[in-house]
Order: structure tokens, then sequence, then C-alpha cells
């Protein structure tokens, strides 16, 4: 479970740990056609091409030419192939290139440039400013005094902001050429996906002794990939390499979603393919019959008295054959590039573009775009998804005074700016903590302006806040950080930082005031996670109504609290932690409980208020997706009072009398339940009642409801249009959007933090906002985009003509295909059930993957209704919510069509073309231009707007009908040499063409 | 006092700004009307109006098309249809023909008069048909080398023919069922016993004679093995001369077809009788199929073919009736078009489907 890595030690490892050679290659030179193709074959439509091409090898059974199956296969094969090929020599390139990069590498204590891939698990790497860092080091030592580095995460987490990372205690003060020889041992967890936690040991071997272990964290590490910033050289041991680093280990190709089309088009084509066999089972009898009683008195057909033992299987296999293009070889094919053009047109829409930024949508899943046509259900974040989560400190409570309610600002209140300028002794204690309470680190420009790096918006607004309430955080030189405050300079130095989680709620800093010496426990956090704790005797009756009030107003709070902590009790408690800290199982829990010790019997100081506007457009988008149909959930972290604010402010939810909230909570489960049972009952009640209807449930109470009452929560969900779960954490999001899926809802899941990844994952379709928290969330997802209110768009225009055209796509590939494929088993009842086929080899191949498939591919440029017309009236959407457009009816619908047009298209021909016109090669292409010319009338029905392409597409494509067929008849040696030529001539012929192209319109 | 300094943006640094500003720029898509879905179309809506209007114009002209055709094939072409099968079998035969058609022995002319109803102008086709008979059997259909016909240097490539492929004595040419099963009955045509020339040239198809059947090709082994089928060929004669077998090999899609014997190029006059004296060789009697003789004149949609005229006639009559049904509901129940009360969601008072 563990591994132990010996620094400097070059030997040790080699056989245990790999080296430093990455590789996200699929496949190898060797393995790529084996592999590759057994992909492939493992999709039942493949395998079922394969067996027909298989068959039709044999001569016996064949009706046609075998290159009229195995031509389309291996064009398929050969297509999808070659992109794999493609992609992964991309892979190959980028691999061989950080592979090979050179880097400075120790060896027998002397500093070495070697290849990346040579790094090896012990080894002392050594980078620069810069540098990319070539595998999970552990940091030993910087060119920083303090043993500070600074590195940017942006391909790992997609955070922009640098973030610090420090050496361990033990290596600190080491000097530059000693750090050559250092020797130790890391012990360290075997490698995991887990970025945010590192929990091992370091200890070094004489002459480096230290007493004890020293406990590593994240915090001393620089993962691979990152890169190292503002800071001239660091040099760390490699920990994890090559394919097990963190980055490595969380690679992984996810689970590809497949679309409720996708499966009604998979169980379509199962159905299909039953009816195919029943045919061929009626067929070979009767082909036997027949041959038995009929075709042996049939002298010119020779057939022999006694067949081979396999005699009784040919017709039927030949019927086999003769319906295998019953199911479409190019539906895959269709389908795959309307998809990625599906996808193109949402990255290429102007519309969704941020203007802010720059940033358009982008479609990273190109398979998915019809789901967003049936979504049903929206779970959304609150922060940063429906907010701009730019965060503007407003308000604030400072000992029972409010500051900023007359102006909505606090900044400009000269209640408070007097209470500054008169240094009150409660404000500056207040300041102090909103300016060094938290993980923020300033950096001096040139010019001496002062910018912070933050890596918690609402941090970011309290500093600047406490800026220009004149409590400056100037400076942070190692542990020591510089105020100013009215013109004097306050030093403290920082002792430990007890990092925010989300289940404490808070953070806190212990710091000691350099002046006088003093220790002082600052905090901030979630009132339920500060105020409980205040110390006995102290008044929180108006911090609770300030939380309140702001709450009301949609703020966002934080309670600031501060404690003064005597000398021993520091000191007993820092050794407690340090062994916390250092703990390799449940280190965080450890964590928590100790510090848990300490944040009690505060002193609360007051309550800030940030504010954090709505986006642009979110009510109007969150009410036209409302009328569409969509139910909303917003799913948040953040408080009740906040949550319901803000879903009011944005059309979430009606006010009352309109609406209702029905409330879930309670401590215990008997409370849970009772309160469920309420609200389930008043739900069943009011569901036939046109009232908007919403319930709010938190974190706690929803754990128990989701553990001990799934059932009855599940039914409130399903009755439910609306809910907001607020309190909630990353995996009860996903547990929800579970939950719904569960329930056969199609679900939409969008977010931008990393908290919302694991729920964007679950979801059927995940979008990210590519916003101020962060591209982790825009990774993660399918579709990407900038703003909430794209969201619309994306729904609505994007998904909507995307169900329609596929629906519309691949249930003409089914007709295109049953019709010719009805003619054949017509023409099979007139030519004694003997498997002949009608059609050549060379016009059924070019049926199916020409003339039919080019002007159906245009389709993806229909509109049935403007842009505009399915803005105005979202209802539309329920048409595709429903999946009316593709649904065992209407494929029905097609099959009847393609039935009653192959009737047409061969009565009418054996019936014109009969007696001294009956000539094989004529009819089949009498009956081949029928069926061309009522593709293209049907193609040309189901248009709603013709642009020139599609008129391109359509009459150009009967115009090469002819062209390619006329082609054919001058070549001497091919069997339809003439034929169309001298069809063409006929009268009749286009007087059958009329006739079976309008007895088609009935 | 430094508060200008605190106020400064905390995001990003103000070069890796512009940097990933100006990259996210290039990245911008490029306007064009079909990235944005937005090319100029026509949007036809099939108005009552419109499609009124198409069906009583197809109407209107596809009756009157549809009773010209018919009125081409029934007045102008003119026909005569003889099955003699049955009656060529000499009634000490008649339980058994089959013993009667597969004795080389007995004589197997047979003497039929036929009527002319109506005058019959020149050219008058001649043409043998046959029902029952499967042309576009599997078996018989692939049975062929039309290579070995072109040329005579493929003379070996008979792998399609089986079982007629070659004999002892080499491959056969023409090899496979089609050509083995050569239809050989004759007629010999005779008004007021003077003999009518029948013309045997130019009855197959023009590109056959050129392309398909070579001029240096002869027959080789033909008929010449265990079983005999049909016709035997003049082995002096080329492939491109023999166009019986040409019109043969043209094999037919449906199991009742005719195949154009020859043409009379004379006017034959209504009420004239005609003799003809058949040579009733070749066997349908296994499989019951029958055999006649048709003598036709043609017009310009060929031979007597009344199912397109019919069929515009209904075809045109249906579109008539739905347009006349179409205007009845327009007039009866008219409703406005576009109206958004007739939308789903607008119907139903509830609104919502919950």
């Amino acid at each position: 479970m563990k591994r132990y890595v010996y620094i400097n030690d070059n030997e040790s490892s080699h056989e245990l740990y790999c080296d430093n050679r990455i590789s996200n290659r699929k496949y190898t030179v060797l393995n790529f056609l084996p592999k590759n193709l057994w992909e492939q074959f493992s999709r039942f439509m493949n395998q079922y091409f394969l067996l027909i091409a298989c068959l039709q090898l044999w001569s016996l059974i064949t009706p046609v030419n075998p290159a009229s199956t195995w031509g389309p296969l291996i064009f398929i094969f050969a297509v999808s192939a070659s992109k794999e090929a493609w992609d992964d020599y991309n892979r190959y390139l980028s691999d061989k290139k950080a592979n090979e990069k050179l880097v400075w590498v120790v060896r027998q204590g002397i500093r070495k440039h070697i290849q990346a891939q040579d790094i090896h698990v012990g080894n002392i790497v050594w980078l620069r400013e810069n540098d990319e860092v070539p595998c999970d080091l552990v940091l030993i030592g910087t060119s920083d005094p303090q043993g500070l580095c600074y590195v940017e995460t942006a391909a790992l987490d997609g955070e922009t902001d640098l973030k610090t990372r420090v050496i361990p205690s033990a290596c600190m003060g080491i000097d530059f050429e000693l750090l050559h020889k250092i020797k130790g041992v890391i012990e360290c967890p075997n490698p995991d996906k887990d970025i945010t936690r590192f929990d091992a040991n370091l200890r070094l071997f004489p002459p480096f002794i230290d007493n004890d272990v020293c406990p590593l964290t994240i915090k001393n590490t620089i993962l691979q990939s990152c890169y190292l910033r503002n800071t001239e050289w660091a040099c760390g041991v490699a920990v994890y390499t090559g394919n097990e680093t963190k980055l490595g280990m969380s690679r992984g190709i996810p689970e590809p979603k497949l679309t409720a089309m996708d499966a009604m088009i998979d169980k379509l084509t199962g159905a299909i393919f039953v009816f195919q066999i029943v045919v061929v089972m009626v067929l070979g009898i009767a082909g036997n019959v027949w041959k038995d009683t009929e075709a042996r008195k049939q002298w010119y057909v020779q057939y022999p008295i006694e067949g081979p033992w396999y005699e009784l299987l040919v017709i039927p296999l030949r019927f086999e054959l003769l319906c295998s293009i019953m199911i479409p070889i190019s539906i895959k094919v269709s389908l795959d590039l309307v998809k990625s053009l599906y996808a193109k047109f949402i990255d290429w829409d102007t519309e969704m573009i941020d203007y802010e930024t720059g940033i358009p949508s982008h479609a990273t899943n190109t398979a998915i775009s019809e789901d967003l046509g049936q979504v049903e259900y929206i779970m959304t974040d609150k922060t940063g998804t429906l907010t701009e989560n730019r965060m503007i400190f407003r308000r604030c409570c400072i000992s029972g005074v409010f500051y900023g309610n007359e102006s909505g600002d606090a900044l400009k209140d000269t209640k408070l700016l007097n209470a500054v300028a008169g240094s009150s002794p409660d404000v500056v204690q207040f300041l102090t903590v909103m300016a060094i309470c938290n993980t923020v680190v300033p950096i001096k420009s040139k010019t001496g302006a002062i910018s912070y790096k933050a890596q918690s918006q609402d941090e970011d607004a309290l500093v600047n806040a406490a800026a220009q309430l004149h409590m400056v955080y100037a400076n942070k030189t190692a542990n020591i950080l510089e105020i100013r405050f009215n013109g004097s300079v306050i030093k403290y130095e920082v002792l430990e930082i007890l990092e925010f989680t989300s289940d404490r709620k808070r953070m806190s800093v212990v710091v000691k005031d350099c002046q006088n010496g003093k220790i002082v426990l600052l905090s901030k956090g979630a009132d339920e996670a500060i105020l409980p704790y205040a110390y006995v005797g102290q008044q929180t009756r108006t911090f609770i109504e300030a939380v309140e009030q702001y709450a009301q107003l949609g703020l966002r709070t934080l309670c600031l609290a501060c404690r003064e902590l005597r000398e021993d009790e520091y000191q007993e408690w820092s050794l407690l932690f340090k062994e916390a800290s250092s703990t390799l199982v449940d280190r965080e829990w450890r964590i928590a409980e100790v510090c848990q010790r300490l944040e009690h019997d505060f002193e609360v100081l007051g309550v800030t208020a940030i504010e954090d506007r709505l986006q642009d457009g979110v009510p109007e988008t969150i009410e036209t997706l409302r009328k569409a149909g969509i139910n909303f959930w917003m799913l948040t972290g953040d408080k009740q009072n906040t949550a319901i604010q803000i879903a009011l402010s944005c059309n979430f939810i009606s006010p009352e009398p309109k609406g209702q909230l029905l409330l879930i909570d309670g401590k215990t489960e008997d409370e849970v339940c009772r309160s469920l049972e309420r609200v389930l009952l008043t739900m069943r009640i009011t569901s036939s009642e046109p009232k908007d209807v919403a319930f709010v449930v938190d974190g706690w109470a929803l754990e128990i409801a989701l553990k001990h009452y799934r059932k009855a929560f599940t039914e409130l969900a399903i009755l439910s249009r609306t809910a907001i779960c607020c309190r909630v954490t990353p995996s009860q999001k996903a547990q929800l959007v579970e939950l719904l899926k569960s329930c056969d809802y199609r679900t939409l899941a969008i977010g931008d933090g990393g908290n919302d990844v694991r729920m964007i994952q679950q979801a059927d379709i995940g979008v990210g906002i590519s916003g101020r928290e962060g591209l982790q969330a825009a990774r993660a997802a399918d579709y990407s985009i900038g703003k909430f209110r794209f969201l619309k768009r994306l729904i609505l225009v994007h998904g909507r003509y995307s169900y329609n055209r596929t629906a519309f796509l691949s249930q003409y590939s089914f007709y295109k295909s049953l019709v010719i494929c009805f003619i054949q088993i017509f023409f099979s009842f007139i030519s004694g059930v003997s498997g002949t086929s009608l059609f050549n080899s060379v016009s059924l191949m070019a049926y199916n993957v020409f003339y039919t498939s080019v002007p159906v591919l245009v389709s993806v440029l229909d509109k049935d209704l403007s842009e505009g017309t399915v803005m105005q009236h979202p209802q539309i959407l329920f048409y595709c919510q429903a999946g009316r457009l593709l649904n065992p009816s209407t494929f029905a619908g097609w099959f009847g069509r393609s039935l009653f047009h192959a009737i047409v298209v061969f009565v009418i021909t054996i019936h014109a073309y009969a007696y001294e016109k009956s000539e094989m090669e004529e009819l089949s292409m009498v009956a081949l231009s029928g069926c061309i010319w009522l593709q293209a009338f049907v193609v040309a029905l189901e248009t709603n707007s013709f642009t020139i392409l599609q008129h391109l597409a359509i009459w150009g494509n009967l115009v090469a009908f002819y062209v390619i067929n006329w082609i054919f008849s001058a070549i001497p040696a091919s069997g339809m040499y003439t034929i169309m030529f001298r069809l063409c001539r006929q009268l009749s012929y286009w007087i059958t063409m009329s006739v079976s192209f309008t007895l088609s319109v009935f | 006092m430094d508060t200008n300094g605190a106020t400064t943006s905390s995001t990003a640094g103000g070069g890796s700004t512009s940097k990933s500003s100006s990259k996210k720029h290039s990245r911008k898509p490029v306007y064009s009307r079909f990235t944005q879905q937005e090319l100029p179309a026509c949007k036809p809506i099939l108005t009552p109006g419109l499609v009124i209007a198409t069906f009583t114009i197809i109407g209107i002209i596809f009756i009157p098309l549809g009773l010209v055709s018919l009125s081409a094939s029934e007045k102008v072409v003119v026909e005569i249809v003889d099955r003699y099968d049955e009656s060529c079998v000499p009634s000490n035969y008649s339980n058994d023909k089959l013993k009667f058609i597969q004795n080389p022995s007995i004589n197997k002319s047979c003497v039929r008069t036929l009527t002319v109803p109506k005058l019959m102008k020149s050219p008058v086709f001649i043409y043998y048909q046959l029902d029952n008979y499967y042309q576009n059997h599997r078996r018989y259909v692939k049975s062929r080398s039309d290579k070995q016909l072109r040329s005579v240097s493929d003379e070996k490539s008979t792998t399609d023919c089986s079982p007629e492929d070659k004999t002892v004595d080499g491959p056969i040419v023409p090899c496979g069922l089609v050509a083995w099963s050569l239809f050989n009955d004759t007629y010999w045509f005779s008004v007021n016993s003077k003999t009518i020339e029948v013309n045997k040239h130019d009855i197959a198809w023009k590109s056959d004679k050129e392309h398909k059947f070579g001029s240096n090709v002869y027959p080789k082994n033909f008929q010449s093995g265990g079983l005999i089928g049909g016709a035997k060929l003049n082995s002096s004669v080329p492939l491109s001369k023999q166009e019986d077998l040409m019109v043969w090999m043209r094999t037919a899609a449906l199991p009742t077809f005719r195949k154009l014997y020859g043409k009379i190029e004379q006017d034959l006059q209504a009420n004239e009788k005609i003799q003809v004296v058949i040579q009733n060789n070749y066997n349908t009697y296994s499989f019951s199929g029958k055999k006649k003789l048709v003598l036709s004149t043609t017009s310009w949609i060929g031979g007597k073919n009344d199912f397109l005229g019919i069929a515009y006639i209904i075809v045109g009559g249906l579109c008539l009736f739905l347009a006349v049904c179409f205007i009845l509901l327009y007039v009866i129940k008219p409703r406005p078009l576009g109206d958004p009360s007739y939308l789903s969601w607008n119907r139903s008072p509830a609104g919502h489907p919950n």
C-alpha cells in the first residue's frame, strides 16, 4: 500500500517503479490492426456486416458481387481506423516530445542533462523558471530563502492563479551544493489520482539528520504538467513517474455517453433485424418448397437430383444476403458525420460567444447533440453559473452596528469611514481579520501597485475591501505578514493556517502579533460554523439577525471571529496539529478534529455581506426553458435563504401566492421523514393545480432522505418541477443527478466550479461554464459555454435542430434500404423464390452509399422552424422531449411508407415492362430509377427549407444518377451496356417514372 | 495610503492577459452564412390552395394522357395471340405430352390458322410467348459467360456456366444453361398458300451484335453432351450473326415473356387467313408452361399494353377526387393558416403535460 522512495538512490527503484516514459497511446505499430479491428468488431452492427460480407464470398449463395458489401465495409472501417490512427499518431508525437525533453537530473552527485523519460523514482530533478514539471516531485529546495516557489497548475485543474508551494521543514536551509548529495526516504502512498492530497512523510539520512519524520502535504509537491513561475529554480525528488503520476492516473477514457436517440435507433435496428430473420425464414422455406415441387420439373434449370448436405441452407442464406441491405450500412457513417457537424455548428455559433472574454462555445463531446433537444431536467449550480461570481463587498455588521444599509455600499458609508478614521478598536480588529485571515498572496508590481492572488473570490473581495478601508495587506515574506493601516505598518507572524474545507465550512489562521507577541486565532466562516462557537455570554442575536437580513437580500455572508490564545495553549495544540498533519490515514478527518479543539469560544466580530450579481439574461433563460417543459433544480452549497432569494430573483420560483415553497428539514430521521411526508402530501394535492410548487431541502436532510427514504424522495422528485437543494456537497449533487437518471429522465447538469465536476460527469449532458472559478468544470463537460444564457440557444436551437435532423436522417436511412429490399423480396416471388437479385451489384452499392446518402446528408441544414419562432414558442420543445419524431410508431410510419413505395414501383414496373419489354437489365434499371425518383421526392417533401445546397444535393443527385448510368451504359464490357440510353429514348420509360412518382404522393 | 495599488485587479498579470486574449481572439469562429446556419432558404408551405391546385392540375393532365395512351394501345395496335402448345400435341399423346415432345422420331409439325382481325400495317412483329418459364431463376440467369461470347481468347472462362461448361472435347461455346436451352420452335407463314417472307435480320439489339457477341467466335461443342437442351447452332456462323441466340440470351425478368422471332414486312389485310406451320420442338410440357405465337404491330408506346393508360386514368381520377374533397373540406370547415390557437399547448387548458 505504500511506496518508499529512497532519495538519490539510483539502483533500487528501477525494477520496482516504472521510468518516466509517458504513454497516452492506445496502439503500437504492431497491435494497431488487430486491436483496432477487434474494437470495431465489438459493435454488433459491424459484426453483422462482417458476417454478411463473409457469406458473400461463397459464390453459390451470393446474389451480387461480394464487392458490393466489402467495398463499403472496408471504406467505413478504413475511415474510422485512419481517424484512430491519426489521433494516436498525434498522441505519440506529443508523448515523444514530452519524453525527449531534456531536464537536469542529479546522477552520481553530478547534475546532468538527460531526457525526461529517463527519470526514475528517487532522482533529484532541477527546474528553472517557466520549466514544465516532468513528473511528480517533492520539493526539497528552491531559490527562495524561505523555501517558497510558485506554480501554475492550469493544466492540472484549470485554475489560472499561481499557487505557492513550500519545501518541507526538514529541508529548510540546506545548502545549494549539498542538495546534490542529499539522502533520505519518503514514505508515500501508492499512486492515486487525487490532486488535492498527498499524505506522506520524509526522513532524511545523516548528515542531514532531523530528529523526526517530517510530514508532507500536497503543498510540498509540484505535480507533472505544472509550470514553475516567479521562482528562479527549484529542485525536487521524483516520487511518481510516467503514467503513475497524479495526472497520469486521472487520465483515462471517459465512458462514452449514449443518447436516448442512439438507444432508440439501436432498438429499431434490432427490430428490423428480427423482421429480416423472419422474412429470410419464410422465404427460405418457401424457396425450398418451390424448388422441390416446381424447379425439379424445369429441365432448363438442371437441378441435380441429389444435392450436397447443405442444400437446404443455400436458399435461406441467399435470402439473408439479399435482405442484408435492410440494415443500412451507411447509417453509422452518416450519423457520425452529421453529429460532428452539429458540434461544429455549436462551435461556430457567433451568438454564443462570450464577448467579455472572447470565448466561443465549444462542444467537446460531438456525439450527444440530439440529447440536448430532449432534456427534461436541468440541475444547475448557483454561484458562478446563475451569478457572475464577481464578488463585491457590500455591507457589514460590526459589533451590532449595520453599515451600508442606506447606500447599499458599505465602502461609501460615512459612518464606517469615520469609524475607520477614528481607529475604533472593533472596526480595526474586524478589518484585520478581513485583511489577513486568508490565503491570499499580495504581489507588488514594479510600479508599487499591489495586486492579489486569491484562490477564492470571497477572499479576494474581502482583501480588496479592507484595502479600500485603508487596511492594506501589503506584503508577505515567508511567515511575516505586513499590513498598513492609516500609515502605520503592523507585522504579524503566521504560525498556522487551518485551511478551509467544505465540511468545516470555516478557515482560521493563528498569528503572532510581532509588536506585542500576542497569539491570536482569526477565523472566518459560515454563520453556522462560527456563531454556535461564540464564547458563553456573547450576544449573537444581532449577528443572527444580520445574517438573515443579508441572506434575504441574496447576499453571501461570512462571520468573522477571533480569539486570543495563551502561549502554552498554542504550544500544546501545535504539537497535536503537527501530529495530525503527519498521519497517513484519515489525515483530513484528524486535522478537522484537532482544529475543532482550537476553534471555539470565539469572540464574534461581525458579519460581512458580499454581493454576487446575477448574470445577464438568467431570469429570461430560466423562464423560457421552463416554458419549454424543462424542470429546474438548483443545487448549491450556499445557504438556504440566499439560495431562495436568488431563486426568486431569477424566476426560478414564483413568489406567493402563485408559487409555494415546501420545506424539508429536520435533524433526525423522524423529523425528516415527517416533513418529507408532509411535503409529499401537499405536492400530490397541488399537482393538479396550475401552481408553482417547489421544495427546498438542505444537505443534512437530503443525506437522510437519500439514505432512508429514497422511495418517497424519488416520488417527490418526479412530482416536483422545481427544487432547491442547498448546502449540498459535490457527491450529493452527483447523487441527485443519479436519482433523476434512474427515473429515466434526461438530465443536464450545468456548473462552473470543481465542485460541479462530479455532477457534470454523472449527468446525461454536462455543461460547463468557463467562468472565474477556472476551467475545471468546462474541461469535464460535454459542452462549455461562456454564459448561462447561452443555454437557451444551446437547447432550443441546437438541441432541437439536431434532434429533428437525426430523427429524419436515421429513419430515412432505414426507409430507403427497406424500399429496395422490399422490391427484391417481391421480385423473388416472380423468380421462383430462388434468390435472384433484380439489381446488379454496382447499382446496389451505389444506391446505398451514393445515390441515397448524399441528398439526405444535406438535411443537416434543414430548419423546420426559424430560430426566432422556437425562441418565442419554447413549448415546441415538447415534441422533442416526448420523442415524437423518432419512436416505434413514427418508425412504423416510415416502414409502411417504404412498403407502399416498393409496391408502387414494383407493380408499375412489371406491368409497364411486361411481355416483350421484360428484359432483365432494362427492368432492373426502370425499378432503380423509380426508387431514385421516389427518394428524391421523399427528401424534397420532408425538407422544410431549401437552401442552395439542398437544391444542389437533391436535384444534382438525380442528374448524377443519370450521368453515372449513362457512363456505365457507354462501357461495352459492363452488363448495362446501352441500357440507359435505350431507356431514356423510350417514351414509356418517362411515363412510367411520372406515374410512380405521382402515385407515391398518396 | 496605497489605495490605488490595492484596487488593481486580482486576476492574472497584465502580460498574460493580453497574450491569452489575443490567443482567444483567433479561436473566435469566422462568420459565414453557412456556419451560422443562415443560408438563404425558401420555405414552401403546403397551403390548402397549393395542394388543391397541384392535384387538379395533375388530374387534368393525367386523364387525357391516360386516354390517349389507352387508345393507342387499344385502337392502333393490332395483336393476334395463338396458344399452340396444347393443340399441337396429337390426340393420342394428350395424356403423355412429355413422351411426345421427348421422342425425336415423331414429326412435330403442326398447322394453325390465324385470322387477321384488322388491317395490320407493316412491319408486323412475330413473337413467341412463354408462360411459367423462369428465365430469371438464379441458377439459370447466372449460367452464362459474357466474356466468352465476346472474344475468342476468353473461350475458357466458363466458371459460371456449370453444369453446361465443358465437354471432354473442351469448353462449350456458348456455354451455360441459357444458351443450352435455346428456343427451337420454328414458324412458317403463308396466306392462300403463298409464303410470307419472315425477316429474321435485325431482331437482336444492335449493341449485342456489335459488342456483346464476337464476330470471330464460333459455336463449339454445343449441344454435344449427353443432355440435349434446345436448339442447335450452325457452327460455321459466328455468334454475332446468331440473332435468335442473342434474343434468347437477353434473359427476361418475368416468368411470362415474349421474344422477337422475326418481322413480316408486308401489310396483312383484315380477315385474311394466315396458315402457320409450326415445328413444335420446345419442351414446356414438363413444367406445364404455355407457348403462344403472337403477331403484333406497334404504336408510339410500343406493343399492346393497357396498363399505363389505365394507371394514368386512375391516378388522374384519384387526384381530381382528392382535389374535390379538399375543396369541400376547405369550404365546409375552413381553418386559418398559422393560427396559434391550434397549437397543442394552447388547446389544452392545463398547459403543461404534467
